[in-house]
């Protein structure tokens, strides 16, 4: 372990530092049907300022992976077949858990879509986030506890000296989440690992808590890993965006190059089915079928049965992701380059330009 | 267009004081006062937070409720005044579609019964009638195959399960389909066909549509005319290209600002604070405590729903000016 920590427990980031970077992840499940593959050959890094969006649909393996390389995966069921996960160099999946739990959860924090589950009810949050600085910085009672209440006001949760001492259940939705973050944050981690953070919430307070996200992001350089299955949310606050199907990355673009000429049939599928002004009146363009259960994955490309572009060819063996124009990468053997006809004409989505 | 349904001041509270509570009665505000208007072959999107009362609406509409006051009109007659066998024959004109497909859905029972069940329940509809073959046409409308009908819930996609929802609400020809977020918990990929399904259902039967969702740009896709909730009560309500063209509302200008995938396009409105509890709205425009353009007065007097220049009706005091500055453009 290389993680020398100074006096506030952080140290400095340089911008575009690699920090987290994940390779042929892939995690199995023991079930009643015999084993299954949830996450196959999953490869992605996320750089320091940068947010990395992981998009997919529901079964995608967007979670499982994330878990994987965060040591919260339950295993068994789960098995981790192959790949590794280095934070800045060390290979967070053949670490030892005791050195692991130096890094996630301080270094690396998490948060998720269901806040409530995830907060202790008998306790008062401002003693859960207290609990953050006792537990990894060995600060005294007090001092954790006035701490809480900076982070607290950090999140913009109102009048935070008086709320540490509410309980979860005190809180709206909207607010739990501000207190996971504060959660999340308390320790100036190098990376934010947020599972469906806003997902649960309302727009009005979904566009509150990405803004949040960012600004404090943009305060130290932090790199954030957004799973979400939003591509609005994508294309408000994503600077890179890999794609996932049925367990595959499928696609890999800077999110504006992505949103603006998706490669893979599938992305092209999904953007175009989102309604805008234009289509108004008529029938959506859509994807046939639906997303294979882990059973049910077909044999080669796993999108096959429902690309509109597949040949024999593409039962044969899982495409891999090959370059197709500069800093991209797509997982399609019948779209191995930029295809200069294809541009989604949505006057909804505006991607950034980060 | 005629007016289909029509609600006059509808109310509903739930009483959710505790039992020892001597007296003092904690009520939820759920819906508190709302005239709206279903006209004949149109489709109206409903849009608003979490809890702001877009299911209880819809409850009263299809008479699964009673309201706590008001009136709710079909096609003239005065619903609350039918009882017993007067009432279910009624219902059957209006059906609703849930929003997750997994629980409105009988897990022992088999597709084709699933879809069948109205029809025994309702002998008079089905009179003469081989339900066989209706169940069969009714599963070939909604995109599914006849093999299907002897498949169980959990063997189908939530897709697929939201198609045996939809054909199940069709099957006794209804004149309005009640749609509460119909298609929030499907896969993206899915979504859009639900959308054409009943978008197509909509030309092809005639039907009325209420179409419930938080996703602003599905709403507008499917929608006539939208109406924008907030705590209980309507803040805009107009033809889709008023509302989301030039929204007159405060609250409807945050909720479209919000929408994601415009933060790089569109300067965001942030409202300040959470939306605050139905069980003590606040005084005066229930919105002011969240709202940019509010003054003294809009905590004084409601605002009640009024018609403005570009044509949706609003309730805000001052909706001229926020729909001006909005817009760019003038008062
Ligand atoms: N404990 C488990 N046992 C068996 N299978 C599992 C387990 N946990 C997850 N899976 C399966 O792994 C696959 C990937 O799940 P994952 O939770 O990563 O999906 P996701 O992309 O996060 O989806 P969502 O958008 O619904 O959260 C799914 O098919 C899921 O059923
Ligand atoms: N049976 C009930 N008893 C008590 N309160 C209720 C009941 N049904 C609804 N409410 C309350 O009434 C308010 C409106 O609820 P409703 O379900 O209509 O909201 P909604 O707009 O559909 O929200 P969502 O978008 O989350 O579905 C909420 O505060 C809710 O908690
Ligand atoms: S009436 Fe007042 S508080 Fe209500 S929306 Fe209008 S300006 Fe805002
Ligand atoms: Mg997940
Ligand atoms: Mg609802």
């Amino acid at each position: 372990m290389t993680i020398d920590l100074d006096g506030r427990g952080t140290r400095s980031l340089t911008p575009g530092e690699v920090l987290l970077e994940v390779e042929n992840l892939s995690v199995d499940f023991d079930t009643r049907h015999g084993r299954l593959r949830a996450v196959d050959g999953v490869s992605w890094r996320v750089r320091a300022g940068e947010t990395l969006a992981i998009l997919g649909e529901s079964g995608s393996g967007k979670s499982v992976s994330v878990q994987a390389l965060t040591g919260i995966l339950e295993m068994p069921p789960g098995r981790i077949v192959s790949g590794t996960a280095r934070y800045r160099g060390d290979d967070l999946i053949a670490m030892e858990a005791r050195s692991r739990r130096r890094v996630v959860g301080d270094r690396i924090t998490m948060v998720f879509q269901d806040s409530l589950s995830a907060l202790n009810p008998v306790q008062t949050v401002g003693r859960q986030i207290a609990e953050c600085f006792e537990v990894h910085r060995g600060l005294s009672r007090r001092e954790a506890m006035r701490r809480a209440a900076e982070m607290l006001d950090r999140v913009r949760i109102p009048a935070a000296r008086q709320r540490v001492k509410d309980y979860p259940h005190e809180f709206s939705g909207g607010m739990r989440q501000r207190v996971m973050l504060a959660m999340a944050l308390a320790l100036d981690p190098d990376v934010l690992i947020a599972d469906e953070p806003t997902t649960a919430l309302d727009v009005t307070v979904q566009a509150q808590v990405l803004e949040l996200i960012a600004d404090l992001q943009t305060d130290r350089q932090m790199g954030v890993v957004l799973i979400t299955h939003d591509i609005g949310v994508v294309a408000d606050v994503a600077d890179t965006v890999v794609v996932m199907y049925a367990g595959h990355v499928v696609e890999r673009a800077a999110a504006r190059e992505l949103l603006d000429h998706p490669v893979h049939p599938y992305t092209e599928g999904l953007l175009g089915s989102i309604p805008s002004a234009d289509l108004k009146g008529h029938d959506l363009p859509t994807i046939p079928g639906t997303p294979p259960s882990l059973r049910t994955v077909p044999s080669g490309c796993a999108f096959r049965t429902r690309c509109p572009l597949t040949v024999a060819e593409c039962a044969s063996a899982v495409p891999p992701l090959i370059p197709v124009g500069p800093g991209r990468e797509t997982a399609c053997i019948r779209r191995t380059s930029e295809v200069p006809g294809v541009t989604i004409p949505h006057s909804r989505l505006a991607a950034g330009g980060a | 267009m005629t007016d289909l349904l029509v609600t006059r001041g509808l109310v509903k509270y739930y009483d959710i004081s505790p039992t020892l509570s001597l007296g003092r009665r904690t009520l939820v505000r759920a819906v508190d006062g709302v005239d709206l208007t279903l006209r004949r072959g149109e489709s109206l999107g409903i849009v608003g937070e979490s809890g702001c009362g877009k299911s209880t609406l819809v409850r009263l509409l299809s008479a699964l409720e009673r309201p706590t006051a008001g009136e709710l009109y079909f096609a003239g007659v005065d619903v609350n005044r039918l009882h017993g066998k007067a009432l279910r024959h009624w219902r059957r004109r209006i059906q609703v579609v849930f929003q997750d497909p997994y629980a409105s859905l009988n897990p022992r029972m088999r597709a084709g019964e699933i879809v069948a069940e109205p029809l025994l329940v309702h002998p008079g509809v089905a009179a003469g009638l081989d339900v066989r073959r209706r169940v069969r046409d009714l599963l070939d409308m909604v995109g599914l195959r006849a093999e299907d009908e002897t498949k169980f819930p959990h063997q189908f996609s939530g897709g697929q399960r939201q198609r045996i929802g939809i054909a199940r609400a069709i099957a006794l020809n209804p004149e309005v389909l009640l749609c509460d977020e119909p298609v929030s918990a499907l896969d993206l990929s899915v979504q859009a066909q639900v959308v054409n399904l009943l978008m197509r259902l909509k030309r092809e039967l005639g039907l009325s549509i209420v179409f419930v969702a938080h996703d602003l740009s599905v709403v507008r896709h499917v929608s006539d005319r939208v109406a924008v909730m907030y705590l209980g009560r309507l803040a805009e309500l107009g033809e889709h290209a008023q509302v989301y063209s030039s929204p007159a509302h405060p609250y409807t200008q945050a909720l479209l600002s919000a929408q994601p995938g415009l933060a790089h396009q569109q300067r965001r409105i942030v409202l300040a604070g959470d939306p605050p509890s139905p069980v003590a709205p606040p005084s005066g425009c229930r919105f002011h405590t969240r709202c940019f353009m509010a003054s003294d007065r809009c905590a004084e007097k409601v605002p009640l729903l009024r018609v403005v220049g570009s044509g949706q009706e609003v309730a805000c005091h001052y909706a001229e000016q926020a729909q001006a500055a909005y817009t760019g453009r003038p008062a």
